[in-house]
């Protein structure tokens, strides 16, 4: 086992942690606020929005995120410089970055999961609460603001930290289109130093550290919360 | 224009040389093979880590929690990648130290066997709560006739806790047919791969990477409804659901 890299590349691995970080935290609280209409169409069967809901997390769910990455990266960037126009204005630097790409996947993909414990939580919600809501006037938007949604997330605390972990697990996957995150620091490390495990045994005791922190910090969450058990 | 775009298409996925619709469809078999051995060699660790987590000692107990416990904190990818060359080093280390030289390792048994190390830690931890499902007085009532610890399990346990085990074993299928795509990053040729070969050649991106999305979403959707079918086969005659 050597070691002696670890100091040089500590400042590069701390800028990679910190992408790391911004792709989770972004996707996950970006992600989690779109869940919310796109998890309800799906229980109030709004029509043509209920159908688009459907299709969209079967699609996030049943195909691989690397796919979905690649996508948009190749894909949808093979065809921005089409458009007539795009290479003059703003629009073509954003086309550039590939960690604009990483942060709309992870977020979609994060929708599209979500969405799905979602829709579960708000049909679970017991209908005479949202009656009772209804009987003292609220509006629907009251209702939903007061009544169905708080007591639908309470119901998936539980499982959000799972749900963030999955997310954190699937981060190093950016790496695969150029973005310097934990992982393509560390695969620059190994293309540096020609070490083959201790690069990768560093990266995988960092997402040991930052499952364990997570999973404490919703531990935390979970005790703030008020619920009859 | 809608006809040339047609015949575009058709050129692009079809199956000689001009087009990649033959590489696509290797691709798919390939991921279907790895993710079905796969699948099966983490159901076998799992059986065998459930039994051991259930009714082993305290060091089988201990270093099985280890295992799963890492196993499913770590990144897929970065086990992976551990994995494949911890595998590989390690094979040829013990070839040279019998004095043979080394081998170049099959693509395909080291992706099943990754894939199935680490899915043997999520079977684990499913097949365990599946069998704590089963009713204990049932089990006893197996011993109390005089059945073997074998017999026990295959004609009292194994039934008993195959509907529960179902809803997590689809799940695990689904997961590992989707993993199966992470197996590119060591070069080993699956969907993900093939396709990305192809548009790379082709500049299709667009194109053949939602064929090749359309392939795993078809693999998906059939599985699911087979698992399904499978659940309710083996749920009959079995004690009804709460909500259902």
């Amino acid at each position: 086992m050597r070691w002696e890299w670890l100091p040089k590349y500590l400042p590069l691995l701390m800028h990679g942690l910190g992408i790391t970080l911004l792709v989770l935290v972004f996707s996950v609280v970006v992600g989690f606020i779109f869940a919310i209409p796109v998890g309800l169409v799906q229980v109030t069967k709004k029509p043509v929005w209920y159908q688009m809901a459907v299709g969209f997390c079967s699609y996030i769910r049943g195909t691989p995120l690397l796919t979905q990455i690649w996508i948009l990266y190749y894909g949808l960037g093979s065809i921005f410089p089409l458009i007539p126009g795009m290479r003059e204005n703003f629009m073509w630097l954003i086309r550039l970055d590939a960690i604009y790409y990483v942060l709309f996947a992870f977020t979609l993909s994060f929708i599209g999961y979500e969405a799905e414990v979602l829709r579960g939580a708000l049909a679970s919600v017991n209908k005479g609460e949202l009656e009772a809501a209804r009987a003292i006037g609220m509006s629907e938007r009251q209702v939903l603001r007061r009544v169905w949604l708080p007591s639908a997330i309470r119901k998936i605390l539980p499982n959000l930290a799972g749900d963030v972990i999955g997310q954190l697990k699937s981060t190093p996957l950016a790496f695969t289109i150029p973005v310097m995150d934990l992982m393509g620091v560390t695969s620059k490390i190994r293309q540096d130093t020609y070490l083959v495990y201790e690069p990768l045994l560093f990266l995988a005791a960092i997402y040991l550290v930052l499952t364990f922190l997570i999973t404490r910090a919703f531990l935390y969450f979970e005790r703030q919360v008020p619920a009859r058990r | 224009m809608f006809l040339a775009a047609a015949t575009n298409f058709a050129e692009l996925l079809s199956l000689g040389d001009k087009g990649y619709g033959d590489e696509m469809l290797w691709g798919a078999l390939r991921t279907l093979q790895i993710s079905f051995f796969g699948y099966a060699f983490g159901l076998a660790l799992g059986l065998l880590g459930a039994v051991g987590k259930l009714f082993g000692g305290s060091f089988l107990r201990f270093a099985l929690d280890g295992y799963t416990t890492i196993l499913r904190a770590v990144p897929e990818l970065i086990l992976i990648l551990l994995l494949y060359y911890a595998g590989t080093d390690s094979l040829n280390a013990l070839l040279a130290a019998l004095g043979r030289d080394p081998i170049q390792v099959n693509g395909l048994i080291a992706a099943v066997v990754v894939l199935g190390i680490v899915q043997g830690a999520y079977s684990t931890e499913i097949l365990r709560a599946a069998i704590q499902s089963v009713n204990i007085g049932q089990i006893e009532a197996a011993r109390a006739f005089g059945m073997s610890p074998m017999q026990t399990f295959k004609r009292v346990i194994l039934p008993a806790m195959m509907p529960n085990a179902v809803p997590g074993m689809c799940n695990l299928w689904l997961e590992i047919t989707k993993a199966s795509a992470l197996i590119s990053v060591v070069g080993f040729t699956e969907l993900a791969l093939a396709t990305r070969q192809a548009a790379g050649v082709s500049k299709q991106y667009l194109v053949l990477f939602l064929v090749a999305q359309a392939i795993y979403l078809t693999i998906s959707i059939v599985s699911i409804k087979l698992f399904a079918r499978a659940e309710n086969k083996y749920r009959r005659g079995q004690q009804k659901l709460a909500e259902a």
